[in-house]
């Protein structure tokens, strides 16, 4: 259906509007340009140097852009397949969250593969945990084991 | 340089990264002064946020010298010692220009659901965040501010995020004289919060959360009543209650996703991450504010969606306000605030934490260890 051309004409129109009624003040200073989307001055546009995925909610790159880290490996395919739905979608988000554990091995793997064994005490902050939490730590670290060597036991009990 | 290193839920570490460079005429190169870890960052530690990439740096709360400025930058100049407000804005688009510097269309391709932030993940941007030596700083005319040479540098550092979530969280909230207001989590953005709400002239300011030494924490340093929600049976009944069961004037969620005291939204929303985190924080606000009451929502939630009792938002007339803060808006009066001493931000800080043992801090933190309020940590070569 195309938009009505003559909306003006229309019995009535406006005459009820209350510029007052605006529930974003103070945060949002209604100027009126919303009306001109995404017509306004951009800055000249960041240089794309390195692969950036981007939302297919929107039909150009941003005047700039973060390059931390392009998107790589097995990670980088599932990210990019959910580049391909909108941000409405599961599709989208759950393939994300998905990528991110892909990634953490992938970054295991790189770790070892550059020679740096990871140091996951240090890393996850154990030491702190030592220091400030002692029993509840030690009571973490026992029902972990505890729940793991099950696991452990039980699966080789399965495969005999 | 030294930076903070993401690698994987709950791990993280310092490395030697390549210096960050111009990528725009208009960006700023800026070198760490402090870098404050967030209660927001913790969802990233924790893995919560979609595309959280495998060597990514955190961090959006930091003030820093100016080391390098691209031909087009026109207000800053090398030597400056800047607070950087953690929104990325062009100044330029539509929403920029109306004042949402938190909502920059021009600054984060990955999405349109959030604006950037520096440091949060590539749903925010796929920007280095500030828990580095150095930081690249785009649009460096429109979000750094000089820091006022009698500020002192940890004020300035909390102007960058928490002051202004926590102001513009009592802000939304429309808070009228008289007003009872109830301000769910007492991190440092909720003890703000509570702060902040006694600018707008209220009678009662209540903050709920379980953790014992935050809520002493914030009921010493925002004047307000504070309340364990485990030793409450029921917290949206005893907060009926205790409004004479009329229900508070303004509630205000400053939890976000991880909340606890409800069962099925833990269990769905954190671990099974069926939905955005658990909304039990919200969830609460909404049946606990008055008919025609206001909810302001400032904590953090994913994209996808929460499981809420929107009926009783249709229901009950209820006004839900929200937003990322607006920093650079609220920049001028928040400075003056903190200069005529009338809000102290600096008392938040408890843990003062060398850049290289990042991880420790961050465990601290998310256990809330050692009372810890506010951890800073300090790059190496700060200098300040």
């Amino acid at each position: 259906m195309e938009s009505n051309e003559d909306y003006k004409n229309i019995p009535g129109w406006g005459m009820d509007s209350d510029p007052e009624n605006e529930p974003t003040y103070p945060i949002k200073n209604y100027t009126g340009d919303d009306h001109n989307r995404t017509n306004y001055e951009r800055s000249e546009p960041q240089p794309e140097t390195v692969e950036i995925l981007m939302s297919n909610e929107r039909p150009k790159m941003t005047t700039v852009f973060g390059t931390s880290v392009p998107p790589s490996g097995l990670s980088g395919v599932i990210r990019r397949y959910a580049f391909k739905h909108s941000e409405d979608r599961y599709r989208h988000w759950l393939p994300l969250l998905f990528a991110d554990r892909i990634n953490m091995f992938e970054g295991l793997i790189d770790d070892i593969k550059s020679g740096h064994l990871p140091n996951i005490v240090k890393e996850r902050g154990w030491a702190v945990e030592w220091q400030y939490n002692r029993s509840k730590f030690v009571k973490k670290i026992a029902v972990t084991a505890l729940i793991t060597g099950t696991a452990i036991l039980l699966l080789r009990k399965r495969k005999k | 340089m030294l930076a903070m290193n993401y690698r994987g839920p709950y791990r993280i570490r310092t490395v030697e990264k390549p210096m960050p460079e111009m990528l725009h005429p208009e960006d700023a190169i800026v070198r760490v002064t402090r870098s404050c870890i967030c209660g927001s960052d913790l969802h990233l530690y924790h893995g919560m946020v979609p595309d959280t990439r495998i060597g990514s740096t955190f961090g959006h709360e930091f003030t820093g010298i100016v080391e390098e400025v691209g031909p087009m930058v026109q207000n800053l100049k090398v030597g400056d010692h800047v607070l950087i407000p953690f929104n990325v804005a062009c100044g330029k688009c539509n929403f920029c220009k109306q004042g949402l510097y938190g909502n920059c269309h021009e600054s984060n391709p990955m999405a349109t659901a959030v604006g950037a932030i520096f440091g949060y993940s590539h749903t925010a941007g796929g920007f280095d965040g500030g828990q580095a030596e150095y930081v690249r700083v785009p649009f460096a005319d429109v979000g750094p501010t000089v820091i006022p040479p009698d500020m002192d540098p940890d004020d300035a550092v909390l102007l960058t995020d928490v002051v202004p979530t926590g102001y513009q969280a009592a802000e939304m909230g429309g808070i009228k004289e008289g007003d009872t207001v109830v301000v769910f989590g007492a991190g440092p953005i909720g003890i703000m919060a509570a702060r902040c709400a006694w600018f707008f002239g209220p009678s009662r300011v209540i903050i709920i959360d379980h953790v014992d030494y935050r809520l002493e924490f914030a009921k010493n340093y925002a004047k307000c009543e504070a309340y364990n929600f485990k030793s409450l049976e029921d917290p949206v009944l005893f907060l009926k209650k205790t409004t004479d069961w009329y229900g508070a004037d303004v509630c205000i969620d400053c939890v976000g996703c991880e909340a606890e005291g409800n069962t099925l939204q833990t269990f769905s929303g954190r671990v099974l991450l069926l939905q955005a985190g658990a909304a039990t924080a919200l969830q609460w606000a909404i049946n606990s504010v008055k008919k025609g009451g206001i909810v302001s929502i400032v904590g953090v939630y994913g994209p996808p969606f929460n499981l809420l009792a929107i009926g009783n938002v249709v229901n009950k007339g209820i006004t839900i306000r929200a937003n990322q803060a607006s920093v650079k808006r609220l920049l001028p009066k928040l400075i003056d605030h903190v200069q005529s001493g009338r809000l102290k931000p600096r008392e938040l800080i408890t843990h003062r934490v060398p850049l290289e043992e990042v991880s420790d801090a961050y465990r601290l933190f998310s256990s809330k260890l050692d009372n810890c309020i506010k951890a800073v940590l300090i790059p190496p070569s700060a200098k300040v």
